[in-house]
């Protein structure tokens, strides 16, 4: 569908947002790239012209690549053209993920992560970090039956940003979604 | 660009450690580290990228970021020695063994808790963007940081045997970690800037981190001294060039080619 252009550029805007929608993440694929926090922002830079602000996750998460073609394609297929531009700062966070994305990433049999990072000065130092007992972090519920009674098997799952996880309870091995 | 030369020592640094930690992709000790390493390096290449970029557009002169990583050589380089050694003990001249999971769980930690403290500083550099790429590498290098440390435990407080290869690589591979203190004069530069980190300034807080999981792994703490490498300064060990001999191949034997 090419859009009607000669309308405010709010409605262009929100008309490759609504677009963009219909993209997910390449490797989780029920949850969308903006519900993942991953489109930053849309800018209109000419009348037929946007520019689309992603940020990476993890810095050599291999999705990025297919998530920046997914973008060109899907803004083209509009009739405009489009340029992605990376943004670093401020560094993506799962606190930007949706409620919702949350939801989606339970029913796929991913536990969602399991707490707020808050900003990065917020954040405890490295030092403290080294020296709190682990076992202070909450406990990851399992997506399956919602058992708290889980332990981590693996520090990596199978993408950078998941760990695995098994429940004790109805014995179902799971990726964890890390809080990052 | 001042600090160009302070931006590819991290770069270089982090391109070294991904490239040898991938080794073990295909060959882990067991199916989960196997993984682990594999993540481990997308995550030191994903920020040797986004760093060769930036040193790409401070030099702005036609290069990118893959003439950077793949065609400079040895002595270009300006990585930490301790980060290009193979994952064995010191052997003579090219002489080669298998792997030990223990060096690689010791480096990984030794530099590991290193960087934790380096873009945890960097995250107030004066330059804007390093300032965001240490935001990133520091959430990255934090779970590296954990991750070897819980193996480190479990080696130091595991079986004689692990106990043993576990000391055996800290002993080998301490006196390498002398490079993180001293100053190269482009680092001088960078942290009189403000842009760079003056890493003698982290020194006490390393030991402590370094003195606390060694104590937790029942290992002892070696000593650090002998000699100081050089590495920042592109006088190499003799395992860099195999390292980028493999590394570099394909993007030389095929200049500027996609796909």
């Amino acid at each position: 569908m090419t859009l009607n252009l000669n309308v405010d550029p709010h409605t262009v805007v929100r008309d490759v947002w609504n677009a963009l929608d219909g993209l997910t993440d390449p490797e989780i694929p029920v949850v969308t790239l903006r519900e993942m926090g991953i489109i930053r922002d849309i800018e209109r830079t000419a009348d037929n012209a946007v520019v689309v602000v992603i940020t990476p996750t993890y810095s050599g998460c291999p999705a990025m690549a297919q998530i920046h073609d997914d973008i060109c394609s899907t803004v083209k297929a509009l009739g405009l053209q489009v340029e992605v531009r990376t943004q670093l700062a401020p560094a993506w966070t799962t606190d930007w993920m949706t409620d919702a994305a949350k939801d989606k990433l339970k029913a796929y049999g991913i536990a969602p992560p399991n707490r707020q990072c808050g900003a990065p000065s917020e954040q405890t130092s490295v030092i403290y970090f080294m020296r709190k007992p682990l076992n202070t972090e909450p406990a990851v519920e399992c997506p399956r039956c919602g058992s708290t009674h889980t332990i981590e098997s693996s520090h990596f799952g199978s993408t950078a940003c998941k760990a695995l996880y098994k429940c004790l309870d109805c014995q179902e091995p799971f990726d964890y979604f890390k809080p990052y | 660009m001042a600090y160009l030369d302070y931006v590819l020592h991290l770069a270089d640094s982090a391109i070294v450690l991904g490239q040898r930690n991938a080794e073990w992709c295909g060959h882990g000790p067991i199916i989960e580290e196997d993984i682990a390493m594999a993540n481990n390096s997308l995550d030191l290449i994903g920020q040797a990228r986004m760093l060769y970029q930036y040193a790409a557009t401070l030099k702005n002169d036609g290069s990118t970021e893959d003439a950077l990583a793949y065609f400079r050589d040895a002595q270009d380089f300006k990585n930490y020695t301790l980060l290009e050694l193979p994952h064995h003990g010191a052997l003579v001249g090219y002489a080669v063994d298998n792997r030990d999971y223990a060096v690689t769980i010791v480096r990984n930690f030794l530099y590991s808790a290193f960087m934790a403290l380096v873009w945890e500083k960097l995250q107030a550099s004066h330059d804007a963007h390093l300032a965001a790429i240490a935001a990133k590498s520091l959430k990255e290098v934090r779970y590296h940081l954990r991750h070897s440390h819980d193996w480190l435990v479990r080696f130091g407080d595991g079986t004689q045997e692990s106990h043993a290869r576990a000391q055996a690589a800290l002993n080998h591979l301490m006196p390498y970690t002398q490079e993180f203190w001293t100053t190269s004069p482009f680092e001088s530069s960078a942290s009189k800037s403000g842009v760079g980190v003056d890493t003698a300034q982290l020194k006490a807080d390393w030991e402590a981190m370094v003195r606390q999981t060694l104590q937790e792994a029942t290992l002892a703490m070696p000593s650090t001294e002998g000699f100081v490498t050089t590495g920042k300064d592109g006088a190499h060990s003799e395992h860099l060039g195999f390292l980028l001999g493999e590394m570099q191949s394909l993007a030389r034997a095929h200049p500027e080619g996609v796909w």
